[in-house]
């Protein structure tokens, strides 16, 4: 029991400082005002993209329940990308650019709770765009959305839960760049297309071919934004998900949850002794 | 210094060389950088397909999807390269070196192109054969020039923003990074850049990207005219002025900061 929570103490005391560090990397090279800038102007702009094809093909027609539909998924989607990269790109970083891994790896850490750690100050990030892309919509777009009926225990547990999912696929991902050259941001860059793409980010997935809809029903983060999106909006818009209680929903997300942490512990263990064994676990690929 | 042609261009094929060697000996690229990239540009037909919009704006978006994969390597195997250069100590050996800046650059863009190229051809046709986009093509000759001339101003564009890591670090690389998604929304990746108002688009067509897609919409696509900013003539015209604007003040560009790094001491500082 001592043993449990001596590790315990020790895992979290990584998780803080390499939480430390991270939120120093993403915000120490300029002054505050213009890293709140930074921070703003991106993730609206991936909103604006599609509130203009939105615009351009209803005419402005925002009172439409798809645009509320689109423009929530899409808010929350932000998550996948920045914690995604956050939590992988870790190890180029560490490797290739501060050529640091490998003292982190001698350290008395685990790499586990010290990827996790990096990956908080993004997910601070995300969750300030995302309050203020939510903002934006309510305030200039006038997305009906009421603040006295948002359930927001389901939110909650919903944002907590889609961001562990994200941080299991971040560590998967992470295991992957360890063999990798530099150019693999473009595997988390493609990964969070294939996400945007198959979970119903900004669309119900029922407008998907079928035998997309079934790897859609396979990934966790389907039911995620189901769930986020029926916390704020009060209602479902997908034919398919809409079958599904709240409750039915979040038991299918756990299951799929469950499986993918194992996969994902798996792979990152395989591939770290792989990168480990074959001297790669500090290779320089910056060409 | 003397700096004589041949060194020169030996530079340039030394530097695309690296690039293209490192794609070969690493297979996982082919995954990341051909099947991967579509899966947006599908993301972002699908939206179209849930508002039932009218079919050619699949088209825009394939297309949109194709040229984004040259905007995202001028602005990170271009723009950000020399930061990575100079985090792992390649860029003094630049200097060092009795050759042009812009031969490095060139070199860059040249082997980096084969990337670029290979992940915007597989964008283009698979998925134009998967959505089943119907192209009608009012000029060739004039497509063609599009493209080349839309290429060679972004990477005229690339070499200015390069010059800004002779001076910068992380600051440069974020403002990178924040060229992204604005640029993709300005330049109507996705939609006709005329929807954003007259004087939006006039101003998002200082970066080639954005006349080039609107003319290569209005000579692809039978519905493209009317949806076009100003008449493709024009924006050709405009291109051109683009392509010397940005190669000419990229040079300078690229000896005023490095000439600034230098007495400041920034050239080699790395990890700031």
């Amino acid at each position: 029991m001592t043993n449990i929570l001596k590790r315990a103490k020790e895992n979290l005391r990584t998780i803080r400082t390499a939480g430390k560090l991270g939120w120093a990397m993403e915000s120490n090279w300029t002054d505050p005002f213009l890293f709140a800038i930074y921070s703003i102007v991106r993730p609206l702009a991936s909103s604006l993209i599609l509130v203009v094809m939105y615009y351009v093909v209803t005419r402005g027609k925002t009172g439409m329940d798809l645009f509320a539909y689109i423009y929530v998924g899409n808010a929350f989607f932000m998550y996948v990308i920045n914690v995604l990269f956050g939590v992988s790109w870790v190890i180029h970083e560490d490797r290739d650019h501060y050529q640091m891994i490998r003292y982190i790896y001698i350290s008395p850490i685990r790499m586990y709770y010290y990827l996790f750690g990096r990956g908080i100050a993004k997910m601070v990030l995300t969750t300030v765009a995302v309050i203020i892309t939510m903002a934006f919509g309510m305030l200039v777009l006038k997305i009906p959305v009421n603040l006295l009926a948002i359930n927001y225990p389901l939110l909650l547990f919903s944002v907590a839960a889609g961001i562990f999912i994200i941080t299991c696929l971040g560590i998967l991902l992470a295991g992957v760049s360890m063999v990798t050259a530099h150019h693999s941001y473009a595997l988390t860059e493609g990964m969070a297309g294939l996400f945007y793409l198959a979970c119903g980010a900004i669309y119900p997935i029922d407008i998907l071919p079928v035998w997309l809809q079934y790897l859609s029903k396979a990934l966790p983060l389907t039911y995620w934004l189901e769930l986020v999106r029926r916390s704020i909006l009060g209602k479902s818009l997908s034919p398919t998900l809409s079958g599904y209680s709240d409750f039915q929903l979040i038991l299918i997300m756990a299951a799929t949850t469950l499986i993918l942490a194992l996969f994902s512990h798996w792979v990152y263990r395989s591939i770290e002794y792989i990168a480990r064994k074959y001297g790669k676990i500090d290779q320089l690929t910056s060409y | 210094m003397k700096i004589d042609l041949k060194t020169n261009i030996k530079a340039i094929i030394a530097r695309s060389y690296v690039r293209i060697v490192a794609a070969n000996r690493e297979p996982s690229w082919w995954f990341t950088e051909t099947l991967l990239p579509i899966l947006s540009t599908a993301a972002y037909v699908y939206v179209y397909k849930a508002l039932n919009a009218p079919e050619e704006y699949t088209g825009f978006v394939i297309l949109g999807g194709t040229m984004s994969a040259y905007w995202i390597h001028v602005l990170w195997s271009m723009a950000a390269q020399f930061y990575w250069e100079k985090e792992i100590g390649n860029l003094e050996l630049y200097m060092i070196a009795p050759i042009s800046r812009m031969s490095i650059l060139l070199g860059m863009a040249s082997g980096g192109m084969f990337l670029a190229t290979t992940r915007a051809v597989f964008i283009f046709l698979v998925g134009s054969l998967i959505f089943k986009v119907d192209f009608a093509i009012i000029s060739l000759p004039k497509l063609f020039a599009v493209f080349v001339l839309t290429l060679v101003g972004l990477y005229g564009l690339g070499m200015l923003f390069s010059s800004l890591f002779m001076l910068y670090g992380r600051e440069a690389w974020h403002g990178v990074t924040l060229l992204q998604e604005p640029v993709h929304l300005m330049s109507g990746f996705f939609f006709p850049v005329r929807n954003l108002g007259f004087a939006v688009a006039l101003g998002a067509s200082l970066i080639p990207m954005t006349l080039g897609l609107d003319a290569m919409r209005q000579l692809a696509f039978k519905t493209g005219a009317k949806s076009g900013f100003i008449s493709a003539d024009v924006e050709i015209a405009a291109l051109v002025g683009l392509c010397v604007l940005f190669l000419v003040v990229s040079k300078y560009a690229l000896e005023y900061m490095e000439k600034l790094g230098k007495k400041e001491g920034r050239l080699t500082l790395r990890w700031q």
